[in-house]
C-alpha cells in the first residue's frame, strides 16, 4: 500500500470523509450567511449564535416536551427563523439605509445577547443530546468505520443546500427574490410585497442555521459557546466562496471542510488557521470570492 | 452611506490649524488634575488599565473615526506588542520604556506589513483581511515557544525606569502610564488636527476627489494604519508592564470586538469618545465580574442600543447637543 | 493583623506572656472555574468545602475570624492574576484556595509568592508548580500528573496493553501529563506509537480519534480532563474504538466526569484519584455532609480544599500569623493525618505527600447507586507516586 507522505491512505480517506461532515456545517452555515448577505446586504454576526439557538431548542423540545429528533429538525428552524424575522421588523429594517457596518454591530450585539443569556442560565459544560436510536451505530467502510450519525449529516446538508439553491436560482420566487434585492422600488411597483420578502428572506437565513444547530446537537455537546468560534470561520468561508454567491458558499463550505481535515492530517496544529490563511489569499488574489461576482 | 456618517460634528468655522480650541485645553487641563489624584481613590491597577485601554480605543478611532477605515484585527497590534514588551523585560532584562519602546515599533513594523496588503480592498473586504491576518498572528502566539502558549509570558519584572527610578509599586508605575497614555493621546490629537489630519478627512468624505487633486491616497491610508497599529502597541505594551503577563486574551478576536464597542460607545471620529467609552467598559467589567455571564448581555445590549439609537456615541451625542466639537 | 500586633505590643509592655485576646482576621479566597469545563469539579463545591473546613475547625473559638470569599477565573491567566493581585492588595486575602488549569495556577503562585501570602493549590496537575515554577509559598494539594502518570500509566502498561497512543490537550497541563506518562509507559516497558495535540478546549474528537485507531496502538491515553475526556470518550464509542479492541486510558478522571458519562459508557476505565467518597467510614461520612450541603458527591479536588484549609487554619492558630512565610514553614513542619486522605505532610518543596488509589469503574451490573462507580484496585504509597525532589528543577529546595 503507497503512502502519501507518510500517511498510509485509508487514513488520509478517513480524514477526508471527516473533513467532509464538517464541511456540511461549514455549508449550510455559509449558504445561510451567503443568502443573508447576497440577497440583502446584512452581515449578520449573530448566525453563529442563532445556530446554537437550533441546537438548544432542539434539546429543550425534547427535554421539556419529549418531542423527538426527527420533529426537532422541523420545528427548530421554523422556531429560530421566527426569532429572525422578529429582528429583521425591529431592528435590522431601520439599518438598511446605513453603511453595512451597523447591521453586522448590531447583530454582533445580538449575538451577545443571546450567548451571555443562555450562558447564565445554562453554563458552558454542554448538555447531552443523545443521538436518535433509528441512526446510530454504524458502517465499517474498510478504511474507517463510519457512524450513521454522520453519514446522515452529509446527506441532509446535500439536500438542504442544493434544494435552497434551487429555490433561488432556478423558480420564479427565486426570481422575484433576486429582483428586489436589486431594484426594490420597481419590483414594488409590480405589486410585489418586497419588504415581506425581505423579512421572510431574513427568517430563512436565519432558519437554516437553526437546521445545522439541529444537525449539530447529537454529536457536538449542545453548550452556548458552540457558535461563537465557528462564526468567523463560516465568514472567512462566505468570503473565499464570494459573498452573493449561493453555489459558492455550498461548494466552499464542503471544500474547506475538506481542506481543513486534511491539515489535521499533516499539520494538526493548523487546522484552525488555514482557512484564514486562504482567505486572505483569496482576498488579495481575487477580492470576490471565488465564485463571486463584482458589483 | 459611508463609515464617515458616523462621526459627530465638527466645528466647521475654524481652521484645524489654529491650535486646540479652549474647551478642549480645558477638558484635558481636568482629566489631567483628575488622573494624577486618582490613585489615592481607586485601586491603581484598575485606574492603570483604564488608562491603557483609553489609548487603546484612541488609537482605533484613529483609523476609524479619522481614516474612515474599520479593522477587525486590531488585538493583533495591541497583543503583539503586549507580547514583544513582555519577552524584552523577561527574556532580556530591558528597562520598562525600553520594553515599551520595542513592543511598539513591534506593533509598528506589524501595521506596515499587513496595512500594506490589506489597504488594496476596500470596505468588508478590507476588514476581513485585517481578520484573518490577526487570526494568523493568534495562532502564531499559541503555537510560538516564546509565547508560551495558554500560560502566556508570566512574571514580566517591572524593572527600573531608564536604570534609575524603580516602578515596582503600584504608585510609581502609575505615574509612567500616565505620563505615556496622556502623551499618546495628546499626540494623537494632534495628528487629526494637523494637515495629516485634513487630507485624510478629504479622502475619507470623497476618494476619488482626492485622487484627482493629486494625493497618494493609498500612502495616507497606509500611514494612517501604521500610526494606529503603532498606538494600539504602545497601549498593549504599556499593559504589560503593568500587569506583569502577556496572554493570548490579548491577541485574541473578541479583544478585537471589544475595542469597537469601545470606541462606538464613547463616539467614533470624537476626541474623547474613545477615552469615555473604554471607561465604562473597563469599570463595568470590573464590577460586574461577579455577575458573570451578564457583562456579556449588557455589552450586546450596548451594541443594539448604541447602533439603533446613539450612533454618534455618549460624546458624540453631547456634542450634538453643545454644538460643539468634542 | 494590625489588631493582633497591637494586642501583643500592649500585653507585651505590661510584661505578661504574649497572647493574643484579640481574633486574628483571615480571609479565604477560592479561586476557580465556576462556568467553564472544570467547573463541575471545582466550581461553587469548593467553596462549600472551604466554609466546611472553617465550620469543622471551630474558628471562632479558637480566636480567628474567617471569611470565605470566591471568584470565576474562566480559566484564563490573565483574569486569575488580576483577581489574585487586587485580592492580595485591596481585599486583604491571606490565602487564595483551589485554582484548577496549570497556567492559571502558575500565574497565581507567581502574584502569591510576590504578596508573601499562600496558595494552596488542589485543582491543577502540572508538576511544574512544586517543579521549576515552585515558590516557597506555593503548597500543591490533592495530586499532580506525575502521580496520575504513575497510577494509571503504570497500572495499564503493567496489565499488558503496552503500545500507547496519546490524545493531548494542547496547554501546559496536558503536555505535562502525556510527558510524565510517557516517561512511566517506557520504564513499564511500553511502546509509544504515536501521539497528537488538540487544541484546548475542543469539540470534535473525530479526526483526533480517527489517527489514533490508525496507529494500531493498544490502549489511547487520554492527557486532557473535565470536558474533553468526557467528549473524547463519547466520541470515542461513536466511532467504534472501544468496540473494536482497543482501550482508553483517561488519565484524569474525576467522579463527577464518570457521573456525567454514565456507568454503561465509562465501565471499566482505570483511573486514579487521591481521593474517593465511598473509601471508608470517615470519607463516607463527610461526603455524606457535603452531599447534604452542595447536592452531590464530592471530587478529590473539593476534597483537597477541606483539607488544606485545614492544615492552613491550624497553622494560623499555630503561629498567629498569615504572613506566607511563616505559615509556609508551620505547614512543611508538621505532619497531618487528616480524615479525607489520611497520613500525610508537606514536603520542602510545596508538594504534599499522601497516598494515591487507582480505581476502576463499575459495571451497571455492579453499581448499587447514582454515584456508586468505583472499585478499589490498588494503593499507590505517596512516597512512590509522586516525583522526588532531587532533579526537579526546584531551586530554593535544592539548594541546601
Amino acid at each position: 500500500m503507497f503512502e502519501l507522505l507518510g500517511i498510509p491512505p485509508q487514513v488520509l480517506m478517513g480524514q477526508l470523509l471527516l473533513g467532509l461532515i464538517n464541511g456540511s456545517f461549514y455549508a449550510v452555515l455559509s449558504l445561510g450567511l451567503a443568502v443573508i448577505f447576497g440577497l440583502l446586504n446584512i452581515i449578520n454576526f449573530s448566525h453563529g449564535a442563532q445556530y446554537m439557538l437550533g441546537a438548544f431548542v432542539a434539546w429543550m423540545l425534547l427535554e421539556y416536551l419529549g418531542i423527538n429528533y426527527w420533529w426537532a429538525l422541523l420545528l427548530a428552524p421554523v422556531i429560530v427563523g421566527a426569532t429572525g424575522i422578529v429582528l429583521e421588523k425591529l431592528a435590522l429594517r431601520r439599518l438598511y439605509h446605513l453603511d453595512h457596518l451597523y447591521g453586522l454591530l448590531l447583530t454582533f450585539g445580538v449575538a451577545l445577547i443571546i450567548q451571555g443569556l443562555f450562558r447564565n442560565y445554562y453554563g458552558i459544560s454542554g448538555l447531552p443530546y443523545q443521538i436518535p436510536s433509528q441512526l446510530s451505530g454504524g458502517q465499517n467502510l474498510g478504511f474507517m468505520f463510519l457512524p450513521n450519525y454522520r453519514g446522515w449529516v452529509v446527506v441532509a446538508s446535500v439536500v438542504v443546500c442544493f434544494g435552497t439553491w434551487f429555490v433561488i436560482e432556478k423558480t420564479r420566487l427565486g426570481a422575484y427574490l433576486r429582483a428586489a434585492t436589486e431594484n426594490p422600488t420597481l419590483v414594488g411597483a409590480f405589486g410585489i410585497n418586497v419588504p415581506l420578502m425581505i423579512m421572510l428572506t431574513y427568517g430563512f437565513g436565519v432558519a437554516l442555521a437553526g437546521f445545522a444547530g439541529v444537525l449539530a446537537a447529537p454529536i457536538y455537546s449542545v453548550n452556548p459557546n458552540m457558535g461563537a468560534d465557528l462564526i468567523i470561520v463560516v465568514f472567512a468561508v462566505v468570503v473565499i466562496g464570494g459573498m452573493g454567491s449561493i453555489m459558492g458558499a455550498i461548494v466552499t463550505g464542503f471544500g474547506l471542510g475538506v481542506v481543513e481535515g486534511l491539515t489535521k492530517v499533516f499539520y494538526p496544529a493548523g487546522s484552525a488557521v488555514v482557512i484564514f490563511v486562504i482567505m486572505a489569499i483569496v482576498l488579495m488574489i481575487k477580492p470576490e470570492g471565488l465564485f463571486g461576482r463584482n458589483n | 452611506m459611508s463609515v464617515s456618517d458616523i462621526q459627530a460634528p465638527v466645528n466647521e468655522r475654524r481652521p484645524a490649524t489654529a491650535g486646540m480650541p479652549m474647551l478642549h485645553k480645558a477638558i484635558f487641563a481636568v482629566l489631567f488634575v483628575l488622573l494624577a489624584i486618582l490613585p489615592m481613590l481607586v485601586y491603581p491597577v484598575f485606574a492603570m488599565k483604564v488608562m491603557c485601554f483609553a489609548l487603546f480605543a484612541a488609537a482605533f478611532n484613529l483609523l476609524l473615526g479619522f481614516g474612515g477605515l474599520l479593522s477587525f484585527g486590531h488585538a493583533a497590534y495591541f497583543g503583539g506588542a503586549s507580547y514583544v514588551a513582555a519577552h524584552a523585560s523577561k527574556v532580556w532584562g530591558w528597562t520598562p520604556e525600553a520594553s515599551i519602546l520595542v513592543g511598539t515599533l513591534a506593533a509598528g513594523l506589524l501595521g506596515l506589513a499587513i496595512g500594506a496588503l490589506a489597504i488594496r480592498r476596500q470596505g468588508i473586504y478590507f476588514a476581513m483581511v485585517t481578520l484573518a491576518f490577526a487570526q494568523m498572528v493568534y495562532f502564531f502566539a499559541l503555537q510560538a515557544d516564546f509565547t508560551g502558549g495558554e500560560d502566556g509570558i508570566q512574571s514580566v519584572p517591572r524593572g527600573e525606569l531608564f536604570g534609575l527610578f524603580s516602578v515596582n509599586s503600584n504608585e510609581a508605575l502609575y505615574y509612567l502610564v500616565l505620563a505615556i497614555t496622556f502623551g499618546g493621546i495628546l499626540f494623537l490629537y494632534r495628528i487629526v488636527h494637523s494637515p495629516f489630519g485634513q487630507v485624510l478627512k478629504a479622502i475619507r468624505e470623497n476618494e476619488p476627489r482626492a485622487i484627482s487633486l493629486g494625493y497618494r491616497v493609498n500612502r495616507y491610508k497606509l500611514m494612517v494604519f501604521v500610526l494606529s497599529a503603532s498606538f494600539a502597541g504602545l497601549a498593549g505594551a504599556t499593559k504589560s508592564q503593568v500587569f506583569q503577563l502577556a496572554s493570548l486574551t490579548d491577541v485574541h478576536w473578541s479583544m478585537s470586538g471589544e475595542v469597537v464597542l469601545m470606541t462606538l460607545l464613547g463616539g467614533v471620529g470624537t476626541v474623547f469618545g474613545p477615552i469615555l467609552g473604554a471607561t465604562i467598559v473597563v469599570t463595568m467589567q470590573n464590577y460586574l465580574a461577579s455577575m458573570g455571564a451578564w457583562v456579556t448581555v449588557i455589552q450586546g445590549v450596548i451594541f443594539v442600543l448604541g447602533v439603533l439609537l446613539f450612533r454618534e456615541g455618549i460624546i458624540g451625542v453631547l456634542s450634538k447637543w453643545l454644538k460643539r466639537p468634542l | 493583623m494590625k489588631k493582633t500586633i497591637l494586642g501583643a505590643l500592649t500585653v507585651a509592655s505590661f510584661g505578661l506572656p504574649a497572647m493574643a485576646q484579640d481574633n486574628i482576621e483571615v480571609t479565604l479566597g477560592v479561586l476557580n472555574d465556576r462556568s467553564g469545563v472544570y467547573a463541575d469539579l471545582s466550581g461553587e463545591g469548593s467553596v462549600v468545602a472551604a466554609r466546611m473546613a472553617v465550620e469543622d475547625f471551630d474558628a471562632a473559638s479558637k480566636g480567628l475570624d474567617v471569611e470565605v470569599i470566591s471568584a470565576d477565573h474562566q480559566n484564563k491567566p490573565d483574569i486569575a492574576s488580576n483577581i489574585a493581585r487586587q485580592w492580595y492588595d485591596q481585599d486583604g486575602v491571606d490565602a487564595i484556595l483551589d485554582v484548577p488549569t496549570s497556567s492559571t495556577a502558575l500565574a497565581v503562585a507567581d502574584i502569591t509568592a510576590q504578596a508573601n501570602k499562600i496558595l494552596i493549590d488542589s485543582g491543577a496537575g502540572s508538576t511544574q508548580l512544586t517543579g521549576e515554577q515552585c515558590q516557597p509559598t506555593t503548597i500543591h494539594w490533592t495530586y499532580d500528573t506525575a502521580a496520575l502518570a504513575k497510577g494509571t500509566g503504570g497500572a495499564v502498561t503493567e496489565a499488558g496493553d503496552k503500545k500507547w497512543f496519546f490524545l493531548t490537550a494542547d496547554y501546559a497541563f496536558g503536555h505535562s501529563l502525556e510527558e510524565e506518562t510517557m516517561k512511566i509507559v517506557e520504564e513499564s516497558g511500553g511502546e509509544i506509537v504515536g501521539s497528537v495535540r488538540h487544541p484546548f478546549p475542543a469539540t470534535d474528537f473525530s479526526s483526533f480519534l480517527l489517527q489514533a485507531q490508525a496507529s494500531g496502538a493498544d490502549v489511547i491515553g487520554l492527557a486532557n480532563a473535565g470536558g474533553d475526556t468526557v467528549n473524547a470518550i463519547k466520541q470515542a464509542s461513536e466511532f467504534g474504538i472501544t468496540q473494536s479492541g482497543q482501550s482508553l486510558a483517561a488519565l484524569l478522571m474525576f467522579i463527577t466526569d464518570v457521573h456525567a458519562l454514565g456507568a454503561q459508557t465509562a465501565q471499566g476505565l482505570v483511573l486514579t484519584e487521591a481521593f474517593y467518597w465511598d473509601h471508608d467510614d470517615e470519607t463516607r461520612e463527610w461526603s455524606a455532609r457535603f452531599e447534604e450541603k452542595f447536592g452531590s458527591k464530592p471530587t478529590m479536588v473539593h476534597a483537597g480544599v477541606y483539607s488544606g484549609t485545614m492544615h492552613y487554619l491550624r497553622a494560623v492558630e499555630a503561629t498567629g500569623s498569615t504572613d506566607g512565610d511563616v505559615v509556609a514553614e508551620w505547614m512543611k513542619a508538621n505532619e497531618f493525618d487528616d480524615p479525607l486522605f489520611g497520613e500525610g505532610y508537606v514536603r520542602k518543596d510545596g508538594r504534599v505527600i499522601h497516598d494515591m488509589h487507582l480505581y476502576e469503574v463499575k459495571t451497571p451490573d455492579e453499581s448499587t447507586g447514582e454515584w456508586d462507580l468505583y472499585k478499589h484496585v490498588s494503593t499507590i504509597p505517596g512516597e512512590e507516586a509522586f516525583l522526588p525532589m532531587e532533579g526537579s528543577g526546584c531551586a530554593f529546595a535544592n539548594e541546601s
